[in-house]
Order: structure tokens, then sequence, then C-alpha cells
């Protein structure tokens, strides 16, 4: 098992997790109809299946270039970047990194600026018609996907801001360190 | 599915982005030279008498270091001279002490009756040192737990300049907006007094000003869209004896019979309503975040204003008073006795904030009491501080957003070629939006009749945006990429003769110095980099002397105090941080140029310099 690949550790963890969602689940609260949405911003580690709960609303703004372009627009004239620059950050943090305070899904992010946070981000909700936060919510997603990062072309990042793809948010729950030298977390006795 | 979302998470592996390019510095042929709009109403007079503060102002030296600025004269200067130039080679670190806060660290420790007092940057907690014991334990702690969500309302880290003792009392300011006096004896809040609405974007870092029984206090918050202000409160209950705003109805500014402008462009009613476009002064700006100044000799009091809001000045035209200019006030009822605006309708954040320093100086074949300030505009001013009258305007740092200063009308003058516009990018601005020189404070010696400048050289590109005001959030309205001033070094030490009007010497820096200086009887002056070196350089030289290495950047107020062994002890705080290290102290990402205002672009490469601390150090002599 030590010489094992990195990529078959992945395909082995996905069809784990395949498993495991084709298993009987109890129905997460939030799942049950007619529930206003909840969604968790915290995250646990060592359970092999996502806590997070997804929201419909979000679907709409996957794959959206329109709902990305409209959130660029609306993020400057909500002062967005008075705090946050385009994406650098400065009074409120930087957006375009792989650090998530409170959760990187589309839902998480639309509950931040619903919600606001305790350490100075304003709440909005109310405030800002809805659809207008999901589109503030997608635009603060694709700043740090890959494709948006790759077209900077000055010191001004976050202008040209890709479309965010559903696979972004597939696995936001917990998932292993990335590039871990060694890796047991998946050695079950009799398995392998 | 699921494997493709591994794979995309696998593929796109986490980089710690250390830094960006650096632009190219600006050239030196595009700003002006001393000489082309360096002015003064007459010629030196250096034999007219010596430069110095007086008695009343900068009593002896007793060897603590109660307030900020040392004394009312706000001179730094210690009387103490054991640690010299032979012998600072030899200067060792006495104590180290950790604040357990990661922000910048702006503040000066403060030393009364063999205790040191050391406020932090946000959650503002004060230590109490025993300095009569080894290691200088603690004697308490107090903590005012400010509100989290003032750190979303600091514009540039979340800084605190510091506290002040007077009369058995530490009085300090904490970033949601209180004014809190603490018991020196039981650590204990003997009143708290809550000024700033944070939900209006006011927070408050200045350090108070403590004089005859009166506290005096103003807000932060000039790229919020606050209406700025200064008040006294009563140092015994907290109350508020007295609130002048920066803009509005002259019944508000506290303007009445006293007001005798020198100019003319000050005179008129209610110019803080005229100057600005209808109900716009309301949101304009203002603050009084940097320093405020007791004269004792006169009976005066100088207020600093910041910068008009937003920063695109296409939304208020008009010269927006009272905000980028100096208030001389009645101590005891805040009635406006004159005003002077460094920057009318600034176009450039040049906030009128920096320190004030009050001395006697020979000018014009006489001695004239007098008021030198160093603004963020670029220019050093000696103003007749009786009356207002600017008497010179020299530039020390790089300029070409403006062409001196007119002594007849006492305006700036503007350069049309450097004016910020709306959709358009004006390049290499000089000075940069934080000015020649921020809010970290100068020194003067009475001995070498100079003054320690810490200061920036540094320009910027500029495009202003539209903005609209909502409460609680960013009032701004520009794009700023900054960028090195000409030769690239970004920060510079320049030595000030203000009689003659000239630098006598200047160290170049690497990067903008964001602390503040301390000279010494023993002609040395001590300062910080954002690097982290504690440096000491021979007052008449600039010859470096002595440094030392410490765990993060500096932009704290160093000090120079006698310990109870009698021995000279110097004190800083280590911290990076402020606006300009907050690349470091952040989270902030370097690949945007435009973060933290603009400055990001000209500092990206910090994060590869220094980290994040904030540290007490004491240094000392072998003995």
């Amino acid at each position: 098992m030590y010489s094992r690949s990195p990529i078959s550790v992945v395909v082995l963890f996905a069809l784990l997790l395949a498993g495991c969602n084709r298993g009987a689940q109890p129905a997460l609260p939030a799942d049950q109809p007619g529930r206003s949405v909840v969604i968790d911003s915290a995250l646990d580690p060592g359970v092999e299946h996502s806590l997070v709960t997804t929201d419909p609303r979000a679907t709409a703004y996957y794959n959206n270039a329109d709902a990305v372009n409209s959130g660029k627009r609306l993020f400057q004239q909500y002062n967005c970047s008075g705090c946050h620059s385009n994406g650098g950050g400065g009074m409120g943090p930087d957006l375009m990194d792989d650090v998530w305070i409170y959760g990187s899904r589309l839902e998480q992010i639309h509950q931040t600026l619903v919600e606001g946070r305790p350490n100075g981000m304003p709440s909005w909700g109310n405030k800002v018609p809805d659809q207008q936060l999901w589109q503030l919510a997608v635009y603060v997603r694709s700043m740090s996907l890959p494709q948006t990062l790759a077209a900077q072309t000055d010191n001004t990042p976050s202008q040209t801001p890709a479309p965010v793809p559903p696979e972004a948010d597939q696995d936001a729950g917990w998932s292993p360190p990335q590039a871990t030298t060694n890796d047991y977390t998946t050695t079950t006795p009799g398995v392998d | 599915m699921r494997t493709v979302a591994l794979m995309l998470t696998l593929t796109a592996a986490p980089i710690v982005a250390l830094s960006q390019t650096i632009p190219a510095p600006v050239p030196e042929s595009e700003v002006f030279t001393r000489e082309e709009i360096g002015h003064a109403l007459a010629a030196p007079t250096p034999e007219a008498g010596h430069t110095a503060p007086s008695t009343a102002n900068a009593p002896e030296d007793d060897g603590q270091w109660s307030m900020p600025s040392k004394n009312y004269a706000s001179t730094r200067f210690s009387a103490l001279s054991e640690i010299t130039p032979a012998n600072v080679r030899t200067l060792k670190p006495d104590f180290s002490f950790s604040l357990a806060i990661n922000k910048g660290q702006e503040a000066a420790p403060i030393v009364v009756d063999n205790t040191m007092y050391v406020v932090t940057a946000y959650p503002n907690i004060v230590y109490a040192l025993d300095l009569t014991k080894p290691g200088a334990p603690l004697k308490w702690i107090f903590a005012p737990k400010p509100a989290p969500a003032s750190q979303g309302l600091a514009c540039c880290d979340v800084v605190n300049r510091g506290g002040t003792v007077s009369n058995g009392k530490y009085i300090f300011n904490t970033l949601d907006g209180q004014t809190i006096a603490v018991d020196v004896k039981t650590g204990r809040a003997v009143w708290r007094t809550l000024l700033g609405n944070i939900n209006r974007g006011e927070t408050i870092t200045m350090a108070p000003t403590v004089a005859k029984g009166r506290v005096y206090v103003g807000d932060s918050g000039g790229e919020m869209g606050v209406r700025g202000w200064i008040v006294a409160l009563d140092e015994n209950t907290g109350k508020l004896l007295w609130r002048g705003y920066s803009t509005g109805p002259d019944a508000d500014v506290l303007i009445g019979s006293e007001f005798k402008p020198h100019y003319v462009a000050d005179q008129g009613k209610d110019l803080g309503v005229q100057s600005w476009p209808p109900q716009a002064w309301k949101i304009g700006g203002g603050a009084s975040w940097g320093w405020v100044t007791y004269d004792p000799e006169l009976n005066m009091l100088y207020q600093g204003v910041g910068n008009p809001g937003p920063w695109n000045n296409e939304q208020r035209p008009g010269d927006n008073k009272w905000t980028a200019g100096i208030f001389a006030r009645d101590p005891a009822t805040g009635a406006a006795r004159w005003y002077y605006q460094y920057s009318p309708h600034d176009e450039h954040d040049y906030d009128g904030v920096n320190e004030q320093i009050l001395l006697d100086m020979p000018f014009a074949g006489k001695m004239q009491k007098v008021l030198i300030h160093i603004d963020r505009n670029g220019y050093v001013y000696v103003i007749e501080r009786n009356t207002g009258t600017v008497l010179s305007a020299d530039p020390f740092g790089p300029v070409n957003s403006s062409k001196g200063v007119d002594l007849q009308t006492g305006r700036l003058i503007v350069n049309p070629a450097k004016q910020t516009k709306l959709g358009e990018t004006v390049r290499n601005i000089c000075p940069t939006a934080s000015g020649a020189k921020d809010w970290n404070p100068s020194s003067f010696s009475p001995k070498t009749g100079l003054l320690y400048i810490p200061h920036e050289n540094m320009c910027m590109d500029w495009m202003s945006a539209e903005v609209n005001y909502i409460a609680g959030t960013p009032y701004v309205g520009a794009l700023v990429h900054m960028k090195p001033g000409p030769g690239g070094n970004r920060g510079e030490l320049t030595a000030w003769d203000p009689v003659q009007r000239r630098p006598v010497w200047a160290v170049k820096e690497n990067f903008p110095i964001w602390s503040g200086t301390v000279v010494t009887a023993g002609d040395i002056v001590f300062y910080g980099t954002l690097d982290g070196w504690f440096k000491a350089v021979n007052a008449r030289t600039g010859e470096l002397l002595w440094r030392y290495k410490v765990d993060s950047g500096i932009i704290s107020q160093p000090i120079s105090y006698r310990g109870p062994d009698s021995h000279q002890y110097i004190a800083v705080l280590s911290g990076v941080g402020g606006w300009s290290g907050a690349v470091v102290s952040g989270p902030i990402d370097p690949r945007d140029g435009s973060a933290a205002l603009g400055m990001v672009n000209v500092m990206s490469d910090l994060p590869k310099y220094t980290t994040a601390g904030g540290t007490l150090y004491v240094f000392s002599l072998p003995h």
C-alpha cells in the first residue's frame, strides 16, 4: 500500500464518498421540504460526507456569466471594494486566495452577505435585493478560480471573472489536506 | 463528479504569494526641486537667536515619558546623555515583553513613577509593568474589550497611537470609540466615555492629549464618510465639555467672534457649509485622528484636521472647509481662534493631522513663536502660532501635485497636471496618498537645532470613480496604485534645519519609515524600520551607529527614559502593520496592487522581509 500512487488514493477516496452517498442517510433537518435553508459554516473533520446543505436558489448562478459580471459591478457600487479592494483586501480580508473563514460555497458566501460576520463584515440582508446578493456571492467565489487568476494581466485582479462551475463547490465538506507526504486515513483493516 | 472535483482542487494547489514586482520609481525629472517651489516671507536670520522650545512648553526633563510627544512642545527630545555615539555600539536588550497581539503597534510606551504602560492595537489591551523589579513583571492588565465589529471600520489597520498618564490615570482610546481612564494603582477603570458610533464609521485610533484637567480626543473615519470632530472631556469624570465639528455651520464648528483667521479664504460665514455641495458636509470627513497639541504658553489648542471625503473630488466641488488643515482653539471652550488650510479641496488624501512642534525660532530678524508642521502634502510649514501666518513652506519629499505655497494668500498652488479625475488614470502623482510623511512623529533637538523627520518617498497613479455613501462602509471612490519616488528608496530619515529651510543630511531607507523618531542629548536619533531594524544614528551626521533586528517591523514611537537605577533606557514596540504594513498583518493578497487603498502596489515585497508580531523591547548600556 505504500507504493500506491496519489491518483489511486484520490479515486479510492472518491469511491468511498460515492458509496457513502448511496447509503441510507438520515435526512438533514434543512433538507426537509418547507423549511428555510440553513447553511453550516462549521465543517466537521473526520466525517466522509459533507454536512453542508445546499440551497436550490444557488443553482441558477453556476455557469452564469451574466451573474458574475453583475456581481463585479455591484461589488463597486455597494462599496465592497472599499474594504476588499479587487479581491486583495484592506479593511476586510482578501477574497482571491484559498482561505475561507466562513466557507467557500455559494450558499455560504451568500449567507455571510445576508447575516454579516462579527469582525466587521456588515449585514446586507433586507438591504440589498436577494438576487444581487447572489450575484455578489458568485463574483466573490469567482475571484479565486484558477481561470480568473490566470486572466489577471496587470496589478488589478478580478477584472475578468470567470463563471463559477458547479464543480467548484462539489467538495465543500472536509477533504484531506492536499500534498501530504503520508496519508493513512483511508487505510481500513482488511480492505487493503 | 466527485473525482473531477477532487482533481480540480489538487491541481489548483495553494500558493503563498510572497510578492509581485515593485513598479519602477518615478523619474527625478517629474518632481520639483526645493529651489523651484520652496518659499518664505523673509530670508533666514539665524543670528537672531537659538531655536528651542520655551520652558513652559518643554519643562526640564524629569527622565519620565508621560505623554507620547514627551512634552507639550512635542519635541520628543530626551535630555538623557548616558548613551553617546562613542558607546552606543554596546547597547543591548534589557528585557522584552510580548504584547500578544499581532497587529500594527503604533503606540509610545509611557513611563511614570517607575512603571511602564503600553496599549496595544485592537483589542487595545493595556499592560502596566513594574520597572523596579528584575524583568519588569506585570502590575496589572486592563482589557477594555472593544466591539469586534470596529475592526471592519479601521481604514488602515486596527492601530492605536498610545495613551497618557496624568494625575494617577492612564488615559487612552479604543477602536470602537471609547475614551477610558484607568487608575494606575488598581488597573481599574475610573471612567469610560463612549464618543464614536461605529455604525456611522466612527472609530478612534489617536492618542488623547491631556492638559489642565481636560482630555482632547478626535475621531477616525475619513475614509468612511464621517463628519469629523474633536471633543474635550473632564479629566476627572469623563464628561463632555465641548465638541467641535470639522464641517457644517459655524455654531457646530465652534466658530464665533473669537475667530480671526489670517487669510481671506478662511473668512466668511458658515464656510463649513458653503464650501461644499448641498448636504455633502454631513459626510465630508475631516477626522482628527492624528495629533492635537496643547500650548500652555499661549493657552491654545492646535488640532490637525484630516482629508475630505470621498477621495473622488468631483463629488465635492469647493474648498471643503474645514478639512485638511489646522484649527487653533481656546482649550477651555473649543472656540476657534484661527484656521489654516494646508490643502484646500484636497484631491490626494493629504490629511493635515501630522504633529505640531512648538518652538521659539529666529525669523525675519527676531525670535518668533512658531508651530512646525510637516504635512502629507510634502511641505515643512513654519507657522507663526499667535495668528496662523505661514512664514515658510518648503518641500522635504517628492512633490509635483503642487507648485509651492502662495504666501500672500496662503493657498497651495495646485498643479493642474496632477489633479485627479473621474474615470481617468493620472500617473506619477507625488507625494502619494499617505503623503511625503504620514502620522509618525518627528523629533527636534535644541542641541543641534534640527528636526528629525521619518518619512516616505512614494508617488502614485490615481483614477477617481463614482462612489455611493452607505453608512458604515468605505466612502472613497478612487483606484490607487502607489509606486516608489525618485531614486527608488521608499523611505528616508531627513535631518531638517527649519531656520535655513533645508536638509542637513538624509538617510535612505528601502521601505517607507512608519515609526516616529526620538532624539537624545547624547546626539543620537533612534527610529525603526518596516523590516524590523531598530537603529541609532548620529544626530549631527546621520551615520549609522548601531542597529538591532527585532521580531517584526517597527511602526511605533520610541522613547528614552531614566530607570529606577538612574541609567538611561530606550524603549520601542515592534509589530508591523498600519497602512504600509497591512500587507503583512493583513490578511491581504499582494497580487492585488489596489489593495489597502493602493498601498500594496508598492509594498508587495514586505512579506519577504518580516512577519506579524508585537513585542516591547527595552535597551540599555551594560551596567
